[in-house]
């Protein structure tokens, strides 16, 4: 004769585990949710975040990159292509600088190689293209994104400063 | 134009037609929202947001879902057995819709009042495992007819336990029509009056049955993603596999309202003075699908041999048992003759 362990049947037979679980399930059914409404809500970025590449400018106009090939040389993944020729002015120039977005692999490298803080990532990771040669960026385009992007790049650069 | 529609074979057939329409499509536009809900409860238990961006909140995602099924190309493998593996998916959907109609939604709203109404109902839902065992069989594929097999045992085996609770029931209201059964939950008391007291282990068995018998969590061995895939649908696409999902629905909605009828007083008003009507029939239905839903949400699955363990040697022998305390208190009037309460007959 087996012995019956009475406290255990009256459990099963009462449905304890199942009005168990159904009080958790309701505590968090009223819970505020954890996912964020993403295209309208976003979550919070670090200022060192490593997103879209962007080509700065001076406050006076003047473009920072003095083509020194750092970055080109640091690259890991060779994304980046850069050709260069003394301007009118006697300054040294890019004539070309292409970033190959669908091989950067992000790790920052060029913002860390830079000397001038031309080359920087900046906090935009939405720029997804329909097409493959869409991503392959020139200069004008990286110039018109450091444009786009100063404020919140010169506002991260300024946050990340002490840390450098 | 009244004589025409009770009198003339034309009239009466438009009629009948006009009644049957009257009862689908309210059913499927509900039941859109149904599944919309069901994804939303489960979505709030795991703290998501669930759909919410087709409509306002969402609400129309089962539309755009739908017509995102009808549109993709339907897949027929090459040596499925054409005829079953198209049919398999339309006795599931008319097996499930046919049983609507002797369900009634108020005093008088039904579509055929008929005595044997339950009796139409278990076999008619009986018959819904067919729809599962020919899309297995027809589409010559492992997988579905592995889910097939598992589905069929586990449909019958819960059908048995189903039907020595309605036995009980029967028993208590004296009739198997579904508005006699409602009548005889009619009382003084409002909700006290209704079955789900005298009657209260077997509403959790029924409800525990039902959600194995309409394959749903946490018996949803027939599914099982991690094991089967998706079972019997494996080989489904397209409109067919829509008809299997909406069939499997109107058979979850079936069984909320059989537990409104049989348990929860119907269209009674479950405070006294407060008018009975259709609104809490459809108030009943909900409640019971909320908890449909709560228990995908926070049940794990069950093992095959304990799903089969509890139906054989759990349920089957406590409702057996319960018929027969029911019989003997409803003869003999115990407990003040709350198991005696029938309206017609005795």
């Amino acid at each position: 004769m087996t012995q019956i362990d009475y406290t255990r049947a009256v459990k099963y037979f009462l449905l304890q585990d199942f009005w168990q679980g159904f009080k958790l399930g309701m505590k968090y059914f009223f819970a505020p949710k954890a996912t964020l409404n993403y295209p309208h809500e976003k979550g919070p970025l670090s200022p060192r975040f490593r997103g879209e590449h962007a080509l700065r400018r001076y406050p006076n106009g003047e473009e920072r990159c003095i083509a020194c090939k750092l970055c080109e040389a640091v690259c890991p993944a060779q994304a980046i292509t850069i050709d260069a020729e003394p301007r009118e002015d006697g300054s040294r120039r890019t004539t070309r600088y292409d970033i190959d977005m669908t091989k950067c692999i992000y790790c920052g490298f060029c913002q860390e190689a830079c000397p001038v803080d031309a080359i920087v990532e900046g906090p935009n990771f939405e720029f997804s293209t329909e097409t493959r040669e869409e991503l392959f960026y020139d200069k004008d385009r990286l110039l018109s994104n450091g444009d786009r992007w100063e404020g919140e790049i010169a506002r991260n650069l300024e946050l990340d400063a002490p840390y450098r | 134009m009244a004589d025409f529609f009770f009198n003339t074979n034309l009239g009466m057939l438009l009629l009948i037609i006009g009644q049957i329409l009257l009862v689908v499509v309210p059913l499927l536009i509900a039941l859109a929202f149904l599944m919309y809900a069901d994804r939303k409860v489960w979505a709030a238990v795991q703290m998501r947001r669930g759909p919410n961006v087709v409509g306002a909140f969402g609400l129309l995602q089962s539309f755009a879902d739908f017509g995102k099924y009808i549109v993709k190309e339907i897949v027929v493998p090459a040596g499925a057995d054409k005829a079953v593996f198209f049919m398999a998916p339309m006795v599931t959907l008319v097996m499930s819709l046919i049983a609507w109609a002797v369900i009634p939604f108020n005093d008088g709203w039904v579509l055929s009042n008929i005595n044997v109404a339950i009796l139409y109902v278990f076999a008619v839902s009986s018959l819904e495992v067919y729809g599962v065992i020919m899309g297995g069989w027809a589409s010559n594929s492992k997988y579905p007819f592995l889910g097939s097999l598992r589905s069929a045992a586990q449909m019958i085996s819960y059908e048995v336990s189903i039907g020595l609770i309605i036995v009980g029931i029967i028993i208590s209201s004296g009739s198997m029509n579904f508005s006699a059964i409602v009548e005889a939950q009619s009382g003084s008391y409002g909700l006290f009056n209704w079955f789900w007291l005298p009657h209260f282990p077997m509403l959790i068995l029924f409800f525990i049955s039902a959600l194995a018998e309409t394959n749903r969590p946490p018996f949803d061995l027939p599914e099982a993603e991690s094991e089967l895939v998706a079972g019997f649908q494996v080989e489904y696409s397209s409109t067919p596999f829509l008809l299997f999902m909406i069939g499997e629905l109107v058979a979850v909605v079936l069984m909320c309202a059989l537990i409104t009828l049989m348990f929860l007083g119907g269209w009674l008003s479950p405070i006294p003075g407060l008018p009975d009507g259709i609104f809490w029939m459809i108030a009943k239905i909900g409640f019971v699908f909320f908890f449909f839903a709560m228990v995908k949400a926070i049940t794990p699955r069950y093992r095959y041999d304990q799903l089969m363990r509890l139906g054989w040697k759990v349920f089957l022998p406590f409702s057996l048992i319960w018929v027969v305390f029911v019989a003997f208190a409803a003869k003999f009037g115990w407990f003040w003759g709350i198991y005696a309460r029938w309206t017609v007959g005795g």
